[in-house]
């Protein structure tokens, strides 16, 4: 769950960390009186969940009130990677003399938070990183124990900061370190981290991602920030099949069919699994196959809620085949899912057999679920089988067919 | 529509019975079983295929009145 910047911003100056004077704009008066209390030239930013407002020219540079209205009325309309602003941030613009990067994550190999620092901010992390990776550092941060200021200097000292500026960053970057820790964030990250001609440092840009299953966790935070409970805050809106997707999951309380992504591939995926969907999805990939979509299933749904989904994911006219594959289930059993799929199948007037390129879930109820499918004439398959081996088979047969 | 994979047949006796009946509706998880007043039991065909092979139908019957047949073997 995606901030917006000036909410971010917002939750960063709770925690102490330095901000300009800025204030929220919906109108050109407001844009232009914000200007005028900040009293001095002014950047105006469009408020949308994406980057590149840069160079969708989103963001402009105006020195008197007149002018930050009047960009206003420029800015608001456009479009940035299909989104439009309904606000416009209006903040005291800065005179910069070194531009700093500074993030935290997740590392999903390592399975820990990492955070990242550079003194090279304001461009692209990953082009820092490639080109010039002696001026980006990388700390894995411990869930358990404390972070302390020390660990912070050291992060920011690897990059070959010193002095002065090593002792200002350093509790910047422990306060947005126990920001991440404190608000089970997925991603906490400021771009540039400024120091002005004048010594001082300032965030000038910052986004925060929000676990989507912590929002709960988190409402009253939420709630404060102004989002409303219909609000996904997702990077893009969800596409009509990804809603159909969300209607299918909340149609029967039974274990889950949904978080369905949508992508621009030909083989439909019925996937899930204790981080299953991820590993088959990658691994389907990783086989040059070309996956029409992401889901999640597991908790044992109905066999009703298995055909839906199957059958949304065989409505989309690029989708010829499908694979089932799952991790090995315990508690969601092999033949309900099983009947689910081949249910869904046959009432979209499709041959199982001929549909269904691999079924591989092994686990509870496997023998049953086996009898199904040798009725059917699916291929099928046990644990002997691995995830990306059962995913090879699927990307094979369809590329058998182009 | 009937299921796809399961079918099930409850005895005209137990179908007759409020009481045995009403023991179906209370035991099936998917709801197999309905109720309606003055009326035989009835069987929900859409929920069918959502039949757990619990068994608890079975059990909770007199002997050979309810049987629970598997289409696909």
């Amino acid at each position: 769950m995606r901030f917006y910047e000036y909410e971010s911003k917002e939750l960063f100056e709770r925690h102490g960390l330095p901000l300009g004077k800025r204030g929220l704009a919906h109108t050109r008066e407001e844009a232009r009186e914000h200007a005028e209390q900040i009293g001095g030239p002014v950047v105006l930013k469009s408020q949308v969940l994406s980057g590149g407002r840069m160079k969708a020219g989103a963001v402009k540079f105006a020195d008197t009130p007149d002018e930050a209205a009047q960009l206003f009325d420029e800015i608001l309309p456009i479009v940035v990677n299909g989104q439009t602003a309904k606000s416009i941030l209006v903040e005291e613009k800065s005179p910069i003399a070194q531009e700093y990067y500074v993030a935290i994550t997740w590392d999903g190999r390592r399975k820990l938070p990492v955070l990242i620092f550079s003194d090279m901010g304001g461009i692209d992390i990953e082009e820092v990183a490639e080109k010039h990776p002696d001026h980006v550092s990388q700390t894995h941060i411990s869930t358990i124990l404390p972070f302390t200021p020390r660990l912070a200097k050291e992060a920011i000292g690897a990059t070959g900061v010193t002095g002065s500026a090593l002792n200002r960053l350093t509790p910047i970057v422990t306060t947005l370190v126990e920001i991440f820790l404190a608000y089970d964030l997925t991603l906490a990250e400021i771009n540039p981290l400024v120091r002005l001609e004048d010594g001082r440092f300032l965030v000038l840009d910052g986004h925060i991602d929000l676990e989507a299953e912590a929002r709960d966790k988190h409402s009253a935070l939420v709630e404060e920030l102004g989002i409303g409970a219909d609000e996904t805050r997702q990077a893009r809106p969800p596409t009509p099949f990804e809603t159909a997707g969300a209607k299918v999951d909340a149609s029967d309380h039974r274990g889950v069919a949904g978080n369905v992504v949508e992508f621009d591939g030909d083989l439909g995926l019925v996937i899930g699994a204790g981080g299953g969907s991820l590993t088959l999805f990658d691994a389907v990939r990783k086989h040059g196959g070309r996956p029409a979509n992401y889901c999640e299933i597991g908790g044992n749904p109905s066999v009703k809620k298995a055909c839906e989904l199957t059958k949304l994911v065989l409505s989309k006219p690029e989708v010829a085949k499908i694979a089932v594959m799952m991790n090995v289930v315990s508690n969601t059993r092999v033949d309900i899912v099983a009947r689910g799929v081949i249910k869904g199948v046959v009432e979209s007037g499709r041959d199982p057999a001929e549909t269904i390129t691999i079924f591989r879930i092994p686990g509870s109820w496997e023998e049953e679920g086996f009898k199904i499918l040798e009725r059917y004439g699916v291929e099928y398959c046990d644990r002997s089988v691995s995830m990306y081996e059962a995913a090879g088979r699927a990307v094979a047969k369809m590329q058998a067919e182009s | 529509m009937p299921g796809m994979f399961i079918d099930v047949k409850v005895s005209e006796a137990v179908a007759g019975d409020a009481e045995l009946s009403a023991k179906l509706v209370e035991v099936c998880p998917v709801s197999i079983f309905a109720q309606v007043e003055n009326e035989p039991l009835q069987i929900v065909e859409e929920n069918l295929d959502e039949c757990t092979l619990c068994d608890l139908c079975i059990e909770a019957m007199p002997k050979g009145a309810v049987e629970v047949r598997k289409l696909y073997e």
